[in-house]
C-alpha cells in the first residue's frame, strides 16, 4: 500500500524515530545514500510559492542520486485552467515516482492522496498542517539536545494561527516528560483544542505574556512571527510587541545552553544581533529540514 | 385524522421532528426508490406535540445510518407480514458523506466544487465530527 504524508500523527512515534536515526546516519554518512534514488523522480507541485521548503525538498532528492521536475507557482500549472487536484495528481503519477505538494487550501494534499498511487507529502496545505517542518524541528530538537525527553519547551509568538506550533506540540507529547510555556498576546494564545490536548494527557504547562519572564526555565525556545494585523487594537500591539522580539538582553536570562528555532522567515522577531550567540540554532534547522525530508523520500520510496 | 394503510412489508420511520420528512427523503434518496413511500407531515405526538413520518413499502434493506446523525430520536420500525419484526437502535454512522457541507471557507471543498463533502466521526460521546480534509469540526445533532 501507497504510504502518504499529510499530517505528522500520520507516522507512529516509532516510525518519526526511525526516521530521526536514519537523519542521523544520512548526516553522518552522506556518500552512502548519493545514489540510493537515482532514477527517481520527485514532482514538487506548488500551487503557492515557498522558496525554502520547495528548495528543501528538491536539495533532499538531488543528494539521494535523484531527479526533480514541477513547478513553482499555480500560475505555472494547469490550476489556472481550472483543472481539479484530482486530476493534476493523476497525470503526475505517470511522470514521478513520488511528490510534494504545497497549496493554498486545506486539505488539498489529502486530495490528492485519495486519488494518487504515488506518496503524497503534504508540503502546506493553507493554514493547517506542515508535516515535514514538524519532522524538521523533531530532529533538530533530538540533533542538538541530545534526547527529545524531559525537556521544557517554550514556543513563542503567534500561537493561535501558527501551524508549526500546533503540530510541534502534538507531536511532541508523545515523548515523556516535556513541559511547555506558550508566550502569547491573550489574543493568540493557542486554540482551545491543543490545550485540551495537553490537559486530556496531563502534561504541563503554562501560559505566560513576557518572554523575559519565563525564558531562564526554557530548554528550547521556538519563535514565530506575531503579525501586526493580528491585533485587535494598536494600543496592545505597542504595549506587547517587544515581549516578542528575541534581543541580547532577553538571551542574557535564558540558559547557557537553550536552544533557539524559528521555522523562518524570519521578519524581525529575532533581533540580527542574536543570530552571532551559538544558541541560534535556525539556520541549523534548515539543514536539518533537508536531512529530514531524505530520510522521508527513503521511506515512503522504501529505498532500503 | 388522515388515513395511511399500515405496512405489510417495509420500513417506518417515525418521530421525525416536525418539518424534516423532506430532509429524510432526500438524504435517504427515496426518491431513486420505486416503491410506495407516503410522507406524512405534523401528525399529533403525545412524546413531542408534532412529528413526521415515512412508511416505505416493500423495501427493508435501506443504508438508514444516516438517520443517527441526523436525529437521534428518530425510531425506526422494520415490519414484515403486518408485524414489526425489528425496532432498529440508531447509531452514529462512523462517516456521513454529502450530508453536510464544510463551512471552511479555506478547505479544499471551498475550491473543488465536485468533491464529495465527507465528515468523519471522532467523538461519538459528544457526536463530533471533523471534515475529512481540513478538520473543521461539525457537531451532529445540535441542529
Amino acid at each position: 500500500m501507497v504510504r502518504h504524508l499529510i499530517e505528522p500523527m500520520d507516522l507512529s512515534c516509532e516510525e518519526v524515530d526511525g526516521l530521526l536515526d536514519l537523519a542521523d546516519d544520512i548526516i553522518a554518512r552522506p556518500q552512502a545514500y548519493a545514489h540510493k534514488c537515482d532514477g527517481k523522480k520527485i514532482a514538487t507541485l506548488f500551487f503557492e510559492p515557498s522558496t525554502r521548503t520547495r528548495l528543501s525538498f528538491e536539495a533532499a532528492m538531488l543528494e539521494l542520486g535523484g531527479s526533480v521536475l514541477g513547478f513553482a507557482s499555480a500560475d505555472s500549472s494547469s490550476a489556472t485552467k481550472g483543472e481539479s487536484i484530482a486530476d493534476t495528481i493523476r497525470v503526475v503519477q505517470c511522470y514521478a515516482d513520488i511528490c510534494a505538494m504545497r497549496h493554498p487550501k486545506e486539505g488539498a494534499a489529502k486530495v490528492a492522496s485519495l486519488y494518487s498511487n504515488i506518496p503524497v507529502i503534504n508540503a502546506g496545505d493553507g493554514g493547517h498542517q506542515h508535516p515535514t517542518q514538524t519532522l524538521t524541528d523533531l530532529l533538530t530538537i533530538r540533533r542538538l539536545k541530545g534526547k527529545i525527553e524531559d525537556l521544557t519547551v517554550g514556543l513563542c509568538g503567534d500561537l493561535k494561527f501558527g501551524r508549526t506550533v500546533h503540530s510541534l506540540i502534538k507531536a511532541l507529547t508523545r515523548y515523556p516528560h516535556i513541559r511547555f510555556v506558550l508566550i502569547s498576546p491573550q489574543e493568540l494564545r493557542v486554540p482551545d483544542y491543543i490545550r485540551e490536548i495537553l490537559e486530556k494527557e496531563d502534561i504541563p504547562f503554562v501560559e505566560a505574556e513576557r518572554l523575559e519572564e519565563v525564558i531562564e526555565q526554557l530548554d528550547v525556545l521556538y519563535m514565530t512571527r506575531v503579525q501586526r494585523e493580528r491585533f485587535f487594537n494598536e494600543e496592545d500591539y505597542v504595549r506587547l510587541r517587544d515581549s516578542y522580539i528575541l534581543d541580547m538582553p532577553k538571551m542574557e536570562l535564558a540558559k547557557k545552553d537553550m536552544i533557539v528555532l524559528h521555522p523562518l522567515p524570519r521578519v524581525n522577531e529575532i533581533d540580527t544581533e542574536v543570530d552571532k550567540d551559538p544558541r541560534a540554532c535556525y539556520f541549523k534547522q534548515v539543514l536539518f529540514g533537508k536531512y529530514a525530508r531524505m530520510a522521508l523520500i527513503l521511506k515512503l520510496l522504501e529505498v532500503e | 385524522m388522515l388515513n395511511v394503510d399500515s405496512l405489510e412489508k417495509g420500513v417506518v420511520i417515525d418521530h421525525i421532528a416536525a418539518g424534516k420528512s423532506m430532509e429524510i427523503y432526500k438524504f435517504l434518496r427515496l426518491d431513486k426508490l420505486d416503491c410506495s413511500v407516503a410522507i406524512i407531515k405534523n401528525v399529533r405526538s403525545k412524546k413531542s406535540g408534532r412529528k413526521d413520518i415515512i412508511k416505505i413499502e416493500d423495501k427493508i434493506d435501506l443504508d438508514l445510518d444516516v438517520l443517527g446523525f441526523i436525529d437521534p430520536n428518530i425510531t425506526v420500525n422494520i415490519i414484515a407480514g403486518g408485524n414489526i419484526i425489528e425496532k432498529k437502535h440508531l447509531t452514529l454512522p462512523q462517516m456521513v458523506t454529502n450530508v453536510v457541507q464544510c463551512k471552511n471557507p479555506r478547505c479544499v471543498t471551498s475550491a473543488e466544487r465536485s468533491l464529495p463533502h465527507i465528515f468523519k466521526l471522532v467523538d461519538g460521546t459528544k457526536a463530533t465530527y471533523r471534515c475529512i480534509y481540513c478538520e473543521q469540526e461539525y457537531s451532529a445533532n445540535t441542529k
